[in-house]
């Protein structure tokens, strides 16, 4: 990768990472309402997934949705205001966290029912398949989901359709408060799906930018020459809880210390710094840049109000 | 497992029961004016799309989508695993993907499986996503009572769906408008859950050819009278014409109102029957609880109280799950009788 694409990773990551600040700042003060999951640690999974996606594929997750929004290209602004449940969110403020939607970014949908999109990402892959297009669709979901039904049933059906879907498992060891060695008999995500559904499987280490990109964009390439799905164990780690009501009691310090030492970010910047002789002045100059950009996200956010209840009733039905 | 009802369904059979006739006009049964519906939406529209659990090449287990497969395609038509969340989320993904899915689920029952699809999501993406998603599904599923299918397969769900907001939910009780009817689910751009009856499928009736969709939210008067109200759907609306008869031979005049649309339902025109007749029963085949039942004689109490001569009856399934014995489950099911013994309370 050229040194500006390699920056561009850099500064994307730390956006994201630092959204996450802002938001746990502004969940404090109380402006942030309900569950608030947060992304930080999981930056290189969804970068890297993101990365060799075309603008016209169609991207679906989970509810700890505000790192694929932002990583996807979403703006910062409509999501800080969403999470204000202002009328200038991406939303209208009727989403909130864990509801982010946006056809600016096709970034089709934040789903709070764990395993619950798996199903939609396979009829978004039908839609494709049926008016012959060359999109993909990317779902992300967490090992917790693996152990739903909707998720089997999705994935079958995924690869006895041959539909074009990068199922991408973020197993960050804990299915909330429950780490997989507690929920699942089968403690491989990859194995799990190879043995029942036929479809290539990788795991990767979900903290490496690079080797996330290079193995989604293989299942990409896959998906789009009608080859199927592709299914990508992403091994990863959250640093916070499983939101920001939960102090991750049940988490070793020393187990959160071992993955902070891979941290994506500092990784990416060793790298570029180790191949382009980058000052340090560089980088700073872009986490200022990303702090602007999250200081305006803030003041669009504030600059918003609630929907007034007259329009409770809007967006119900189509008229 | 669900028996084999393609053509020689054993009983309850409707079919002495429909409108008057009428030698000219084509008569049709429910199943083939659902097919017809069917067929002519996926000529008209080529995004019309049909999925479920032995749809195609087995033609549906009442065989309402036969020949379809033959005519459309595997592309159009095909069968899916027993796998009801995978269907209806399917579906949501495909609208999403400007298809206009109509997937069959075999029974009212699965749907319960597939219940996480529709009521969190199918439901409220529109609204939760401020308005951002058009979600252009129809599922059909037949239900109801009377086969001895027992307790796992004859369900009567539908105040499930009505108290969901974000779900349009019909529920045609003759052919013409189970043609009608489908043909407006399918073109209308809302989640529509659309519920066929199982003693129904046999039931002829006419259906003119040329036939235009329907117009969801609007009740029909099958039969005028000025003593009372009578309110059924689906095979309720059979129970209340059956009534009605058996009134008239003592002299009450009854007014039978088909509802036909459980969500949004035609409140205006029950209460201005209700306004003219001053007493209604309402028929419903689920248990009362929360039920349809409930639902119309609450608005009445507020659209039309002054206009009430006495309490509105309610006639409801058993509060019970239904048992397979046939008696047992006759017992279950309203009946004519149990019609006419309300209205003679409401008559004092």
């Amino acid at each position: 990768m050229r040194k500006d694409d390699l920056m561009q990773v850099y500064y994307r990551m730390q956006l994201a990472r630092l959204f996450e600040t802002r938001v746990a700042e502004q969940y404090m003060k109380g402006r942030i309402g309900g569950f608030c999951h947060l992304y930080s640690g999981e930056e290189a999974v969804a970068l890297g997934a993101l990365w060799s996606l075309r603008k016209d594929d169609y991207v679906i997750g989970s509810y700890r949705d505000h790192g694929y929004y932002i990583l996807r290209g979403g703006d910062p602004g409509k999501c800080m205001a969403e999470l204000f449940g202002h009328a200038n969110g991406c939303c209208k403020g009727k989403g909130g966290s864990m509801h982010l939607f946006d056809w600016d970014i096709n970034f089709l949908g934040g789903y709070a029912i764990v395993g619950g999109m798996c199903p939609i990402a396979v009829g978004l892959g039908l839609a494709i398949q049926y008016r012959g297009e060359d999109r993909v669709v990317l779902c992300f979901f967490g090992d917790g989901a693996t152990n739903q039904g909707a998720y089997h049933e999705a994935l079958n059906m995924a690869s006895l359709y041959k539909l074009p879907i990068i199922w991408v498992c973020e197993n960050n060891h804990y299915a909330i408060g429950t780490s997989v060695t507690r929920s699942s008999a089968q403690e491989s995500m990859a194995r799990k799906a190879k043995t029942a559904y036929d479809l290539p499987t990788s795991v990767v280490d979900g903290m490496d930018f690079f080797k996330m990109q290079n193995v989604t964009e293989r299942a990409i390439k896959r998906a789009r020459e009608g080859k199927g799905p592709s299914f990508i164990e992403a091994k990863c780690y959250r640093y916070r809880g499983h939101s920001m009501s939960d102090p991750a009691t049940y988490r070793d310090k020393k187990e959160v210390e071992f993955w902070k030492q891979r941290d994506p970010i500092p990784r990416i910047k060793a790298i570029i710094q180790h191949d382009f002789d980058v000052p340090d002045e560089e980088f700073k100059a872009l986490d200022k840049q990303a702090r602007q950009v999250l200081d305006e996200a803030v003041k669009f956010a504030e600059s918003g109000q609630e929907l007034p209840p007259e329009r409770l009733y809007e967006d119900l039905y189509v008229d | 497992m669900l028996i084999d009802q393609s053509d020689e369904s054993d009983q309850p059979d409707w079919s002495d029961r429909s409108d008057k006739e009428c030698p000219w006009m084509p008569k049709l049964s429910y199943r083939d004016a659902l097919n017809q519906a069917l067929r002519e939406e996926m000529q008209r529209d080529e995004s019309v799309v049909i999925f479920g659990e032995d749809v195609a090449e087995y033609e549906g287990s009442f065989k309402v989508t036969r020949g379809l497969l033959k005519e459309f395609g595997p592309k159009r038509v095909f069968d899916t695993p027993i796998s009801e969340a995978g269907i209806v989320g399917m579906a949501i993904g495909a609208a999403m993907g400007k298809i206009r899915p109509v997937p069959e689920l075999m029974t009212v029952n699965f749907a319960y499986v597939a219940m996480d699809q529709i009521l969190n999501h199918l439901a409220v993406m529109r609204y939760m996503f401020g308005g951002q998603v058009t979600l252009p599904v129809t599922i059909r599923m037949p239900g109801g009572g009377g086969h001895q299918l027992g307790s796992q397969h004859s369900h009567s769900p539908e105040p499930l769906f009505v108290h969901t907001p974000g779900l349009f939910v019909v529920y045609p009780a003759t052919p013409a408008d189970a043609k009608a009817l489908l043909k407006a689910a399918i073109r209308d751009d809302n989640p529509v859950i659309f519920l066929e009856h199982e003693g129904l499928y046999n039931l002829e009736g006419e259906v003119p050819d040329g036939l235009e969709p329907g117009i969801i939210g609007e009740a029909k008067v099958l039969r005028e009278g000025g003593d009372i109200t009578l309110v059924g759907y689906g095979a309720m609306t059979h129970v209340a014409l059956e009534a009605a008869e058996a009134l008239a031979k003592d002299g009450v005049k009854a007014e039978v109102i088909d509802l036909r649309t459980l969500r949004p339902w035609d409140k205006a025109a029950v209460a201005a029957s209700v306004s003219k007749t001053h007493r209604a029963v309402v028929i419903e085949e689920c248990p009362p609880a929360c039920g349809i039942a409930a639902e119309v004689a609450a608005n009445l109490y507020e659209l039309a109280f002054d206009a009430l001569d006495a309490p509105i009856e309610r006639v409801s399934g058993a509060d019970v799950p239904l048992p397979y014995a046939k008696n047992l489950e006759q017992a279950c099911i309203p009946h004519a009788a149990d019609v006419v013994k309300a209205a003679r309370k409401a008559l004092g």
